[in-house]
């Protein structure tokens, strides 16, 4: 069984008192928890979500695996999320993405942009496209960390990298 | 059960007005007037989450009028006002005055639309496919598809050869995502193991790593899904479907007696499917008693009658081993003679075998009791079949087992030197092997190789339950038929015609030929069945009226 | 982070967008106050709940979210006698591509969205409420936890709000990326953790059989901060605002090919879209041309530039009459969106010039919605996906000459023949490029070679 921090075992009952109908409810808010935690959602904490919760592991997979923003695999220590859709892109999106990836000596995948984590060797880096971050109207925008840019110019790729590293 | 009955609807399908009681679903409605309306994700046992989209349908409600009164039309009829988009009939009931198109043109297009949807992604292997020629996907392609493709992408990659669980395979990349398999293990067999993960069109259905699909139900998601995506890796790649006749039965592993196809060819049985009975297990059937059919296809199976001659057995054909049996048996008097049968055999057959006692004059007599743990599903705590049916025809009494301890003790006393074994080994009936040989005679009757027929006097192959006409009364009450779906293997023979022989060799007495006529014989003197033929016991069973009660206290099948 | 300030717009109505960008205006609550803040709540507790409904009612507020459903009679669906529990949700998960109204008012106004919760939870005696923000927005889910202990603290919200009798606790549930969260019954599905899976109409409509099968309203973030705004004005005087049927302002989110893109609250159909475009926005860039407009977030059908539609309106003597408008002429509101065949959707107006190639364009958008697609029902699932490979194909030089035609026919399959809204919202973009820019559709059949990563011919610099 994992290792709960106590201060996280806190957290994660005030959240689950926030549903007093149903504690599966409470699958979402604790994944995020965890995730904010562990960087990831490993197959172990799935079970003890699922225990907590009184679920089937599968019911807590099948989340982990439906909401992108959960992830099973970790990202670099410093992960960005450049906004794909459709007003970034006209804005320059799919240009940030790539200074992104070159300033953080990633290899972009050849074909297509879709989906995929990318992460740079040394594991400083990751980067991935991400559906629209609503601020269409400030494109091209990008999430650092938990940290939104908008309006983002390829010249600061490199400072913004830097005061991640 | 309700005392009203539920108020009639009036609706109309393609132009013809029905009447249905409140609370059908407009799917089922169409299917009773004959408009079958295609259909994958609903299954009428399980919930309906509208998935599939190839039950759209144009539905309509009456037009009112100013005064709030559907307006009628020149037939007398309401008016209908045609929802302008299409939509499902597995998830609402029928209503009054609704009107419903189940062949125009919208719901052909929508019906070869969600074919064409359903297929573009789907690999296309039915050469290699088990579910081939019993596969919705197939089916409804050829009856609602186009025949080409328009597709020139590269299909969506999943997992195959999945092994779900120790008897399911799984292959994602034929799953339709319908959900049938998630919600029956959900909402029938109550665990709740499978899910989808992913998205999209790359959804996939799977377990979550670690955890298996191996409820003792597993397989009935093998039957619901509507394509090959789920098989049962005890009959994949064994036989094409087309070539499997089908035989409609019960199985015999325990006493809720769920009904059953037998699927056969030439002789060999391939597997068991369960057969819809609201009154005794719903579409369903554990695989314990699904797969518990393998024997009947053994090497190893009793061919011919043997009797033993200077301690060796050797073959001698059905008329000298049935003398033989009846000479030796006539030898000893009736307090020597025990008759230790089996609640798995068939009331016939355990009529005759009642017939057998009388004419031995034995009060040692006695079945086998099997007992396992009950689940709230269908699985009994009685595994024997028939245990009722013993009872009622007075092989065992209130109490099945109960004279089992006390036959053993005065074998052991030496006061019991001739036993009939009928379809049990006695190994499993507290007999140790030196008791059995150390008694004077016992014949053996039964379709495998045991203690019993390895100490026997004389052997008599019998018949499986796939391989016998027969009826049973399971631990609810209800009479139901066994029809045999394979013909008796080699020189064995069916039991009831071993017992009916036995007797005659014993008391003289004929006129016995068909099973009917012992089915008559027996229905004229047990007053539960008075009335009865083995012919009017339907596919569907029979309750009884005044049935006894079971014992051991039968768990209700819950669905 | 990191935001650009702005001053409104001269032609601009602020009404919900009051304090959005306003110098010196903070999130915490004492600023509110400061500002008039809770009084229309403490108006609302001693009014009986169902005079509430009846002004919202009669201030004729549409959604805010995209089907433009009305407020009141949305809420009148709970009936005063209920039973069961009644939930009001917040539907925070702005996740509409082209809108970006909600996360200025989450980030710079919690309280305003906050008291029209709570008065709305008033007037259909919900006592549990949930804000389901987008997971995008981890500061926005710290402001409104933030604004939500501070209305605690004022006893707002808890026990016997206001000595009212009336308890309500509220809290903020973070979705994880999925934008079917959008569809409310999708959103459903996620609080009560599980897949997003929109549910079937009928039979589980929200305010009948909603979250935890209890009678369950779902507003947008836009909508409910309109509440205390009708309670302050009145309902009847609020539905002055704007047009018969699209009342109130409207807070229109404009992205692309325009000088000034941004937020602009403004009177719903107070404005035309040449108005909006060329005087709010500043027009095109130089030398630029408009070629097309997405008027209502991306799934909304695009509107060509020359195109002509036929408008009726009702002349003063209440007859009917019929004119031609162009794309500039067209009001921006909800009716007369709809009658070019478009639609208001969520605001979010997306502009494009002669520069974007449309098979580039509608391509990134299928990208999107098969990404988004639950995965639920197959004609979304299915043809969400295959919409896009028959794009991307294009794009990279393998047109077929049979593409324009089969891309309208798998739009037209989904369309109509699904779960929820989402079909439409996939199939619109298709069946609209393909019907107003086949030309661009047939003419990648027969060329090779590939677009830009932008959809412009050149690589351009962006502002």
């Amino acid at each position: 069984m994992m290792e709960i921090p106590p201060e996280l075992a806190v957290r994660i009952d005030e959240v689950i008192s926030h549903y007093p109908v149903s504690k599966r409810s409470a699958s979402m808010p604790l994944l995020h928890l965890f995730q904010e935690k562990f960087g990831h959602i490993t197959d172990e904490a799935v079970l003890w979500i699922a225990q907590k919760l009184e679920l089937e592991p599968i019911n807590v997979l099948e989340l982990v695996t439906f909401y992108p923003m959960f992830r099973r695999e970790p990202v670099g220590r410093c992960h960005v999320r450049v906004c794909r859709t459709l007003s970034c892109a006209m804005a320059g999106g799919y240009e940030l993405l790539d200074a992104f990836c070159k300033h953080a000596d990633i290899q972009p995948h050849a074909e297509g942009h879709g989906g995929h984590l990318l992460k740079s060797a040394d594991g400083r880096y990751s980067v991935e496209f991400v559906e629209c971050l609503a601020s269409c109207g400030t494109g091209p925008v990008c999430m650092i960390e938990d940290d939104f840019y908008e309006a983002v110019s390829l010249a600061e790729v490199p400072q913004l990298l830097q005061k991640y590293a | 059960m309700s005392d009203t009955p539920p108020p009639l609807f009036n609706v109309q399908i393609d132009g013809v007005w029905h009447q249905f009681p409140k609370g059908t679903r407009v799917i089922e409605a169409c299917s009773e007037t004959g408009k079958f309306i295609p259909r994958y994700c609903y299954h009428k046992k399980l919930s309906s989450p509208g998935n599939c989209r190839m039950c759209l349908i144009e539905m309509g409600m009456p037009k009112m009028g100013p005064d709030r009164k559907p307006e009628l039309g020149t037939d007398g009829k309401p008016v209908i006002n045609w929802i302008p988009r299409p939509q499902i009939s597995c998830a609402q009931d029928v209503a009054d005055g609704m009107g419903i198109r189940t062949d125009s043109p919208m719901v052909r297009e929508c019906r070869n639309g969600v074919m064409e949807f359903l297929l573009i992604n789907h690999p296309l292997d039915c050469p290699i496919c088990d579910q081939a020629g019993e596969c919705q996907l197939q089916e409804f392609s050829v009856q609602y598809g186009t025949g080409g493709s328009r597709f020139l992408e590269e299909k969506v990659k999943k997992p195959k050869r999945v092994e779900l669980g120790p008897r399911v395979t799984l292959d994602d990349e034929r799953c339709i995502l319908c959900s049938r398999c998630i919600r029956f293990m959900k909402e029938v067999a109550n665990d709740d193991v499978l899910g989808f993960a992913s998205r999209g069109s790359h959804t996939y259905l799977t377990a979550h790593p670690g955890r298996h699909l191996d409820s003792n139900y597993s397989l009935n998601t093998v039957d619901i899904c509507p394509v090959g995506a789920l098989t049962s890796t005890d009959f994949r790649f064994k036989m094409r479907v087309w070539f499997l006749k089908e035989t409609k039965s019960i199985c015999t592993s325990c006493a809720t007696g769920c009904n059953t196809l037998i699927g056969t060819r030439e002789g060999i049985v391939y597997r068991q499917t369960p057969r819809e009975n609201d009154a005794v297990n719903s579409c369903w059937m554990c695989d314990y008693g699904r797969l518990n059919f393998h024997y009947v296809n053994s090497e190893d199976r009793l061919k011919a009658p043997q009797t033993r001659q200077n301690g060796a057995l050797s073959d001698t054909g059905w008329t000298a081993a049935l003398t033989r049996t009846a000479d030796a048996l006539r030898k000893f008097p009736g307090s020597e003679v025990a008759v230790i049968a089996s609640a798995r055999m068939t009331n016939e057959e355990l009529w005759l075998t009642r017939r057998l006692i009388d004419a031995l004059g034995t009060t040692h007599h006695d079945v086998v009791p099997r007992h396992g743990e009950a689940d709230k599903i269908l699985l009994n705590a009685d595994r024997n079949p028939n245990t009722l049916g013993a009872q009622l025809l007075g092989v065992t009494d209130e109490n099945p087992g109960g004279r089992l301890r006390g036959i053993v003790d005065a074998v052991r006393a030496g006061e019991i030197k001739a036993v009939v074994a009928l379809g049990e080994d006695l190994a499993e009936a507290g007999f140790t092997v030196q008791d059995l040989h150390g008694l004077s005679f016992l014949a053996a009757m039964g379709i495998l190789p045991s203690e019993t027929t390895s100490a026997a006097t004389v052997i008599l192959p019998g018949a499986s339950f796939a391989e016998k006409r027969g009826s049973m009364i399971n631990a609810k009450g209800r009479l139901q038929r066994l029809n045999r779906a394979v013909p008796v293997l080699s020189q064995a023979r069916d039991d009831w015609e071993i017992l009916r022989d036995l007797v005659q060799h014993l008391t003289g007495a004929n006129g016995v030929y068909l099973i009917e006529d012992v089915f008559r014989q027996m229905a004229e003197s047990v007053a539960e069945l008075r009335g009865l033929t083995l012919s009017k016991i339907s596919d569907m069973g029979i309750e009884l009226e005044d049935a006894p009660e079971a014992s051991p206290t039968p768990e209700p099948a819950k669905v | 982070m990191v935001s650009i300030a702005r001053t409104p717009h001269p032609r601009e109505k602020r009404l919900i967008f009051k304090n959005v960008d306003r110098p010196g205006y903070t999130p915490d609550i004492d600023c509110y106050l400061a500002d008039g803040g809770y009084e229309e709540l403490k108006k609302a507790v001693s009014m009986p709940p169902p005079d509430i409904v009846a002004e919202v009612k009669a201030s004729g507020l549409r959604g805010r979210g995209g089907a433009g459903f009305p407020c009141g009679a949305k809420w009148g669906f709970i009936k005063p006698e209920e039973t069961k529990p009644v939930y009001l949700i917040c539907n925070a998960d702005e996740s509409e591509p082209g809108t970006f109204k909600d996360r200025y008012i989450i980030h710079q106004d919690p309280h305003q969205l906050v008291e029209g919760m709570i008065i709305a939870c008033y007037a259909v005696k919900a006592r549990l409420a949930y804000i389901y923000i987008r997971g995008e927005f981890p500061l926005g889910a710290k402001i409104l936890e933030q604004a939500l202990a501070e209305a605690r603290a004022h006893n707002f919200l808890g026990k016997d709000i206001l000595g009212s009798g009336f308890d309500l606790e509220i809290y903020v549930h973070r979705g994880a990326g999925a934008y079917i969260c959008g569809e409310e019954t999708g959103l459903i599905e996620s609080l009560e953790g599980k897949r997003a899976y929109p549910r079937i109409k009928p039979p589980y409509f929200p305010a009948v059989l909603g979250l935890y099968m209890s009678p369950t309203i779902v507003n947008n973030v836009e909508t409910l901060c309109n509440v205390k705004h009708i309670l302050r004005m009145g309902g009847a005087e609020y539905a002055k605002m704007g047009r018969p049927n699209n009342t109130g302002t409207r807070v229109l989110c404009v992205s692309g090919d325009v000088q000034r893109p941004g937020y602009f609250e403004l009177e719903v159909g107070g404005i035309t879209m040449g108005e909006l475009i060329y005087d709010v926005c500043g027009g095109l860039k130089p030398g630029r041309k408009l070629k097309a407009v997405i008027p209502g977030g991306s799934s909304a059908k695009v509107l060509r530039a020359g195109e002509r539609y036929k408008m009726k309106s009702k002349q003063p003597d209440g007859s009917m009459a019929e004119r031609e408008i162009g794309l500039e002429e067209i009001p921006m509101d909800f009716d007369s969106l709809a009658a070019v065949g478009s639609m208001a959707g969520s605001g979010g107006v997306i502009v494009m010039d002669d520069t974007r190639d449309m098979v580039w364009t509608l391509n990134n958008i299928n990208e999107f919605y098969a990404h988004e697609s639950c995965g639920q029902c197959t004609p979304c699932r299915e043809g969400s996906l295959w919409m896009m490979k028959m794009t991307t194909r294009m794009l990279q030089g393998g047109g077929v000459s049979s593409d324009p035609d089969t891309l309208k026919s798998v739009a037209d399959n989904i369309a109509g023949r699904t779960i929820c809204a989402f079909g439409e919202a996939c199939a619109w973009p298709t069946q609209s490029f393909i019907a107003k820019f086949r030309d661009e559709f047939s003419g990648l059949a027969e060329r090779n070679g590939r677009m830009t990563n932008n959809g412009a011919p050149h690589t351009e610099s962006h502002p």
